[in-house]
């Protein structure tokens, strides 16, 4: 079979102090081809694309486009080889329109020096006509959906006039429907002749998109499969190296006492907006409780009421018995509330403190991490050093920096952190996000664990699948109310419906 | 201080830029930097001082060769306890400079370590000289000891309430501590002037028509251990000073109220989520913050000043020199003594060792501002030092591979 390759890689080689980020990584990618790259993370996906995208240099190999061999010094250098990426992290100017983004960089001019406002628009308009990528060219970034930025961002890589496009876990950022509006993109970028490498750590994403899947594994290519054949199963066992178990295996809930307890719980965002409103549900020792729920329809802001992060307006909530009024985070900690919050970066850790300290961030000021106001740096690393080992968290000890590690150790540093503290109410708001196959593998099983250990535990998440796989009751959120309850075998279009607020009256 | 596993790929600098305050992304770029950067930092800064010399039509080597002399650092070739001796007067008068720079140096420090720019070291600092002087010259017929403490502890607590203010504003309405701590510098500079002006409560009671304070009594005033006490010896609160850079680092490094300042500093909502009081760390570190430049304020005052002329306080520097000593400094203990050393020598050997022959008379006290100016816009442009080091590599391991 005689394909034809727009892109070779032979090779790749790619060296960071201490780490090979890519080992020998050859890659393939034919004329209109969505060609999934599929790795943990950390496995070197990145590495590759920001050595093709001119970003990195590589220590070996080489890279040819169309054959003949190329190589990059800039990412100026790939945008004229036709290459686009739109990164995980939007590169957009939010008080700019969504021309003047585009056409950033290579503006089309009147007069010599003016820019061509008109011009700009009409040229936006065309290229979303033609690839069916819908977007107002005169609106501003700052006040368009997340998913219409990425929109802008692909449509400036064809402004720029991309034939290879590369997305770095485009739908990480996005909700299920734009993910769904995502890929009808880019079947019709592939109808046009457009290749794109599509860069995932989600196997459900990949077997539905890609026509072809390499796998890296640590910095090596594992295999190159086509879709067809291909399931999760095979495709998990290749990333991770070892049979992983997709579904997760938990016995019968053994509910006991009641250990949470929400009635009518109001509360208000920052703008004064009611964002949950009168919710009232239990959470018993020793079962998990699933909030279902499309984002943005009350879940951060019923997760911060409970956990003291924000004050309820009106309702009550009881931890074990003891009502919580006004409580700060202090006093819900102390009462028995552990946390695993949505964003483990933004909250969850402090990156710049280490491991050690981060570990000790509820309980810095007790014994026996201190005395008296004063801290013992060793009791801290000691005790980090013992979570370490317990929770398996890799890629550091007690005195590397969080920020350094991966996505899914510094999970485990937060969970270590939240469990060992042995709390009666465990809060698990979007565990799993971004992390990789074996991370949420290990994830899902620990807060079986802790179930069985007799703790209440709230899941909040915003995957359905996980919802309906962890949780032995569901409760569904929509605009701030509680409209539906499933409890056992509970129908995915059901809840999905519900999700979406159709059965409002009924509820 | 880099504890980074060697196992672990360099974080994408997005992932710094996403997260944390400020504070956090100029500590994090500082310690990718390393000691190297300050140090490359501070020999740019004095090339481009000795080129506008040079420009001036003056040698730029004999200009800073009169520096080193007119700091006394010549001391350290001929020691010698005699102080009628140059270079040693001229050695106690920069470490005077310095013990007041390692402290409102650590004033701006602290705060910077809280995630805040405390730019209102100088008002603190006026505090702290104002207090100091009215304690020192009431209770004439107190002890001499009890006297002497409290008017260091006075200036101090002066400088606290002073910058606890800010930290009260930007806890309670979210007003910006820049600017009110500029606001605050500005009410202490007109509040001076009034106290020590014409019919001020703190003018002088012999002669009122002099606006000037009265002398702080024998008693108030800090014993002097090297040089004499009538042209300005050091006196025993340049140990104050050292011992307020280990207090800094136990405070930070060993306490738990310098974890809640560290955790605020680099991650306020991360704190808020682990239990700590975000708001009360807010105004704490503004207020020990303030305590350490209302401390230079009390020293200076009880140890060699005595007293204040209103003529004195718009000749007053040393608040802003702080920000430059903590900028240069790294925010550390270590950082900001040795910085403070460095602008405290700076500082006298520019006005008293400069002859007129060897620079431009108008250069001469303005040399010290070039250079602290220079400094601080380079410690700002670490990221452009650190890019063009970092690219130099890259261009060196290109043309590796290309051989």
């Amino acid at each position: 079979m005689a394909e034809e390759f727009v892109l070779e890689m032979r090779g790749i080689r790619k060296e960071f102090p201490g780490i090979v980020a890519n080992d020998d990584v050859s890659f393939e990618l034919a004329r209109g081809e969505v060609h999934a790259l599929l790795g943990e993370n950390g496995a070197g996906k990145s590495t590759l694309m920001n050595i093709l995208y001119g970003l990195y240099k590589a220590d070996g190999g080489e890279i040819r486009l169309g054959g003949r061999p190329v190589t990059f010094a800039s990412a100026k250098d790939a945008i004229e080889a036709g290459i686009g990426m739109v990164h995980q992290h939007f590169m957009l100017i939010p008080v700019m329109t969504v021309a003047e983004n585009i056409v950033l960089g290579n503006e089309p001019v009147r007069d010599g020096v003016l820019l061509d406002e008109s011009g700009a628009e009409e040229r936006v308009r065309d290229l979303s006509q033609r690839f069916g990528l819908a977007v107002d060219p005169t609106a501003l970034v700052s006040q368009i959906t997340v998913g219409q930025q990425q929109r802008v961002e692909i449509l400036k890589a064809l402004y720029r006039g991309a034939d290879i496009l590369i997305l770095d876990e485009p739908t990480a950022v996005l909700t299920p429907q734009e993910a769904i509006e995502l890929f009808e993109i880019i079947r019709s970028l592939q109808a046009d002749g457009k290749s794109i490498i599509f860069i995932s750590h989600k196997l459900n994403e990949v077997l539905e998109i890609a026509d072809r899947i390499t796998v890296l594994r640590r910095g090596k290519t594992i295999e190159t499969v086509p879709r067809e054949g291909a399931t999760q199963e095979s495709l998990a066992r290749a990333m991770v190296g070892r049979e992983v178990l997709l579904r997760v295996e938990k016995p019968p809930a053994q509910p006991g006492a009641t250990l949470l307890e929400v009635r009518d719980l109001l509360v208000v965002d920052d703008r004064g907006i009611e964002k949950v409103s009168a919710v009232s549900f239990d959470v018993r020792a020793g079962e998990i409780v699933g909030i279902a729920g499309v984002d943005g329809n009350g879940q951060s802001e019923l997760i911060d009421a409970i956990t003291g992060l924000r004050r309820a307006a009106a309702g009550t909530i009881k931890v074990a018995g003891r009502e919580c009024v006004h409580a700060t985070p202090r006093e819900m900690l102390d009462a028995g509330v552990g946390h695993i919050p949505e964003d483990r970066q933004r909250r969850g850790l402090v990156l710049e403190f280490s491991i050690a300290e981060n570990i000790a961030l509820h309980d810095y000021a007790d014994p026996p991490d201190a005395k008296w106001g004063w801290l013992f740096p060793s009791r801290l690393v000691e005790r980090a050093r013992m979570l370490i080992r317990q929770f398996d968290v890799r890629g550091g000890g007690p005195l590397t920096r969080a920020g350094g590690l991966s996505g899914g150790n510094q999970q485990k540093v937060i969970v270590a952190r939240e469990i060992s503290r042995d709390p009666k109410v465990l809060i698990a708001a979007q565990p799993t996000r971004g992390l990789d196959v074996g991370a949420i593998e290990y994830l899902h099983r620990r807060l079986v664990e802790e179930r069985d250990e007799g703790r209440a535990i709230l899941l909040i998440s915003l995957e359905l699948e996980e919802i309906l796989s962890l949780s032995d009751r569901i409760l569904v959120l929509y605009e701030g109310r509680i409209v539906g309850e499933h409890e056992g075998e509970a129908s995915e279009e059901e809840i999905g419906f519900e999700m979406l607020g159709g059965k409002r009256e009924a509820a | 201080m880099s504890a980074q596993a060697p196992n672990v790929p360099p974080e994408s600098p997005e992932q710094a830029a996403e997260t944390g305050t400020l504070a956090a992304r100029i500590w994090l770029r500082q310690r990718s930097g390393g000691v190297l950067v300050p140090v490359f930092t501070v020999v740019i800064a004095f090339l481009i001082g000795g080129a506008v010399v040079a420009a001036s039509g003056h040698n730029p080597f004999t200009a800073y060769h009169d520096i080193l002399d007119g700091a006394g650092l010549n001391w350290f070739a001929h020691p010698t306890t005699d102080t009628v001796n140059t270079a040693a007067y001229n050695l106690t008068q920069t470490l005077l400079a310095t013990t007041t720079l390692i402290l409102t140096g650590l004033a701006v420090a602290f705060a910077f370590r809280c995630g805040m720019f405390n730019i209102g070291g100088q008002g603190q600092y006026f505090v702290g000289l104002f207090v100091a002087n009215w304690i020192g010259t009431s209770w004439v017929s107190m002890a001499a000891g009890p006297h002497v403490v409290l008017g260091i502890a006075a200036a101090a607590l002066a400088g606290a309430v002073w910058a606890g203010i800010a930290g009260f504003l930007k806890a309670t309405v979210g007003a910006h501590e820049v600017i009110s701590t500029i606001m605050l510098n500005w009410i202490a500079y007109w509040a001076g002037s009034y106290f020590i002006g014409d019919g001020g409560p703190l003018q002088n009671s012999a002669n009122a028509s002099l606006p000037v304070s009265n002398d702080v009594v024998p008693g108030a005033q800090l014993p002097v251990f090297w040089g004499d006490q009538v042209l300005q010896g050091v006196h025993i609160g340049f140990f104050i000073a050292l011992a307020a850079l280990v207090v800094f680092w136990l405070v930070l490094n060993r306490t738990t109220l310098g974890y809640e300042v560290r955790a605020v500093g680099f991650n306020p909502e991360a704190a808020a989520y682990g239990g700590i009081n975000v708001k009360k760390n807010l105004i704490r570190a503004m207020a020990i913050s303030g305590a350490f430049a209302g401390l230079a304020g009390g020293l200076d005052m009880l140890g060699y000043l005595y007293r204040i002329s209103v003529s004195d306080i718009p000749v007053s520097q040393v608040g802003f020199l702080g920000i430059a000593v903590a900028l240069l400094g790294r925010n550390t203990a270590v950082g900001v003594g040795l910085a403070a050393f460095l602008f405290g020598a700076l500082l006298f050997g520019t006005t008293h060792g400069l002859q007129s022959g060897s620079i431009d008379p108008q250069l001469a006290s303005n040399l010290t501002y070039i250079i602290q100016g220079l400094i601080v816009l380079f410690v700002g442009a670490d990221v452009l030092i650190l890019y063009v080091w970092n690219s130099r590599r890259r261009l060196r391991r290109r043309a590796q591979v290309v051989a």
